[in-house]
């Protein structure tokens, strides 16, 4: 990541790059404390709420999170392009309030761990998710069955991009 | 306007702008197939499905070969153009998520200041 390209940004734009073989970033600023920002990642009700956007046609059938080290979590939603219900599941290896997140994700073989890091600077929460893949074939494998952690269909938003394009 | 690089953009987007078309990839992710087997699979005329497969190749998305009358369409080599939209498609997700997390993060501030006030 570029450090000082994020310093600048003033907007709320979503960066996302490959950052190494096995791992992706991601990175946002959001307008508030961390301690706020936190909450809205671990608090089931809360995380209901933005997780699965109603942009992207997906919605959440049932939402469990047992935010703690060992915890496990299960997120079942349903989406208008495939009958079956899908599950992500996997467990919480680090909890550390308002600073860091880490979870697995075990719905596949092969699942990133994902970290979560919440910065406040000057009231605002830079934060920093990380999905690290086993190995560079596994994030390659999950980039070529076109799957975007592990949903099925996400090609309208590609559908989005193209228009932007033209 | 999405930031993009500038070398990833090409014919391939054209290729995927068509649900059959990614349907196909997605297809030929899981497992090669003839064109007959993809003609079948998403209910097309040969044709039809020959003209879909010659975008996708003209692209560098999907490579063929023929061996005797039959011809066997798999995933092309232009990986870049793949990861590039894939990147894009996560991180699409992941802005829209954050998009809506900022309401509830703005509604939370709204609250606390709203409950520090009844303190008061």
């Amino acid at each position: 990541m570029d450090a000082t390209r994020s310093e600048t940004a003033v907007t709320n734009d979503t960066r996302a790059d490959r950052s190494s073989e096995r791992e992706l970033v991601v990175t946002r600023v959001f307008d508030g404390p961390a301690r706020i920002v936190f909450d809205a990642w671990t608090k089931p009700e809360l995380l209901m709420r933005w997780w699965a956007p109603k942009s992207f046609g997906i919605t959440f059938l049932s939402c469990e999170a047992d935010v703690r080290p060992g915890g496990t979590y299960k997120f079942v939603f349903g989406h208008p392009q495939t009958d079956e219900p899908m599950a992500f599941v996997g467990r919480y290896i680090e909890v550390e309030p308002y600073s860091r997140l880490v979870w697995t994700n075990e719905e596949g073989e092969e699942g990133a761990v994902t970290t979560v890091t919440f910065e406040e600077r000057d009231g605002k929460t830079h934060l920093m998710l990380q999905d690290l893949y086993p190995s560079k074939e596994a994030l390659d494998e999950a980039v070529a069955s076109g799957s975007t952690n592990a949903y099925p269909e996400q090609f309208d938003a590609l559908d989005a991009l193209l228009k932007s394009l033209r | 306007m999405v930031q993009f690089p500038a070398q990833h953009v090409g014919p391939s987007f054209a290729a995927l702008s068509d649900a059959t078309r990614r349907g196909v990839l997605e297809r030929l992710a899981r497992e090669d197939a003839s064109i007959t087997e993809l003609a079948d699979t998403f209910q097309m005329t040969l044709t039809g499905m020959k003209k879909h497969v010659s975008v996708l190749e003209h692209a560098g998305l999907v490579v063929t070969e023929k061996v005797g009358r039959v011809r066997t369409c798999r995933l092309g080599d232009s990986r870049l153009e793949q990861e590039a939209a894939w990147i894009e498609r996560y991180r699409q997700l992941w802005a829209a998520r954050f998009d809506e997390l900022d309401k509830v993060v703005e509604e939370l501030i709204q609250k606390e200041k709203a409950d520090g006030r009844n303190k008061k």
